[in-house]
């Protein structure tokens, strides 16, 4: 499902190191979601990296970071008039993205959690794991409101 | 005294109580342990059988760890032989419950009174 990210796939040009706790996010969207709109990007376009940044983030600290005060998070990002490229690392041991079960299906449909990286993956167009598994990397293309519009769409 | 945060208000209705939440964004843990901690009181304080529905009228945006938080709400309530709809969801958050399948887990209302409805022919 989920393809290794070799590291020069990833052009980078800013940088951020938090602390590993919850509300460092709040810090983190509002930084990159002020930089979305700057670049035109659409409502759609940023819920999508919002929720994407929630999850991502949140996953790092707590199964990459396991709640650990003393360690950090990392995030590399770049924006530009197509296309915002996120980074989000973690200290942790990492993980393998496969052996996740995929919460949509049979008894994962009960449990409470899982459906992070399901919608990580639903909301951006790649969503890649580096080979250890404690850096995700993800690519949304902005929305074509135009194009849209040509496909039969109509404005809500 | 630190503020309180107002996350839900309740009422009732017929044979349904109804928590809405009042927030428009429900995203931290703290936040979603304090929406566990005043709706399970609720739950567990009913005489006999809940009709519950939540009312996501005020929501625009939220996390998977509520969708976590509304199976061990759903859980709790079906032990109890209870009933959980939930309503007045906008497009967005609805394609959020359309990707992880959770629109065939819940029951899930346009509105507050087809909810309503629904649970008055069902008694």
């Amino acid at each position: 499902m989920y393809r290794r990210l070799m590291a020069s796939e990833a052009p980078i040009s800013c940088s951020i190191v938090v602390e590993s706790k919850p509300s460092a996010v709040v810090e983190v969207c509002k930084e990159i979601l002020t930089k979305l709109e700057t670049h035109s990007f659409g409502k759609d376009d940023v819920f999508a990296v919002h929720l994407t940044l929630e999850e991502a983030f949140l996953n790092a600290v707590k199964h990459g970071n396991k709640m650990d005060p003393t360690k950090k998070v990392r995030i590399d990002y770049s924006v530009d008039s197509d296309k915002v490229e996120i980074s989000v690392t973690d200290e942790g041991n990492g993980f393998v993205p496969d052996a996740v079960a995929d919460p949509r299906i049979g008894p994962g449909l009960f449990e409470p959690g899982g459906r992070g990286l399901l919608l990580m993956s639903a909301y951006m167009d790649t969503v890649k794991y580096n080979q250890r598994g404690n850096s995700v990397y993800m690519v949304r293309y902005k929305e074509k409101p135009n194009l849209k519009k040509g496909l039969g769409e109509t404005d809500v | 005294m630190a503020a309180v945060k107002p996350m839900i208000s309740v009422e009732y209705a017929g044979n349904a109580t109804i928590v809405r939440f009042t927030d428009e964004k429900i995203l931290e843990e703290k936040d979603i342990k304090a929406l566990q901690d005043s709706i399970l009181p609720i739950i567990e304080s009913a005489s006999g059988r809940i009709n519950l529905i939540l009312d996501f009228g005020n929501v625009r945006f939220l996390s998977s760890a509520v969708l976590g938080l509304l199976i061990r709400i759903s859980k709790r309530i079906y032990e109890c032989e209870g009933q959980l709809k939930l309503c007045n969801i906008s497009p967005k958050i609805y394609e959020i419950f359309k990707i992880t399948r959770l629109t065939k887990t819940f029951d899930i209302y346009e509105s507050i009174e087809g909810a309503i409805e629904d649970l008055a022919q069902n008694e």
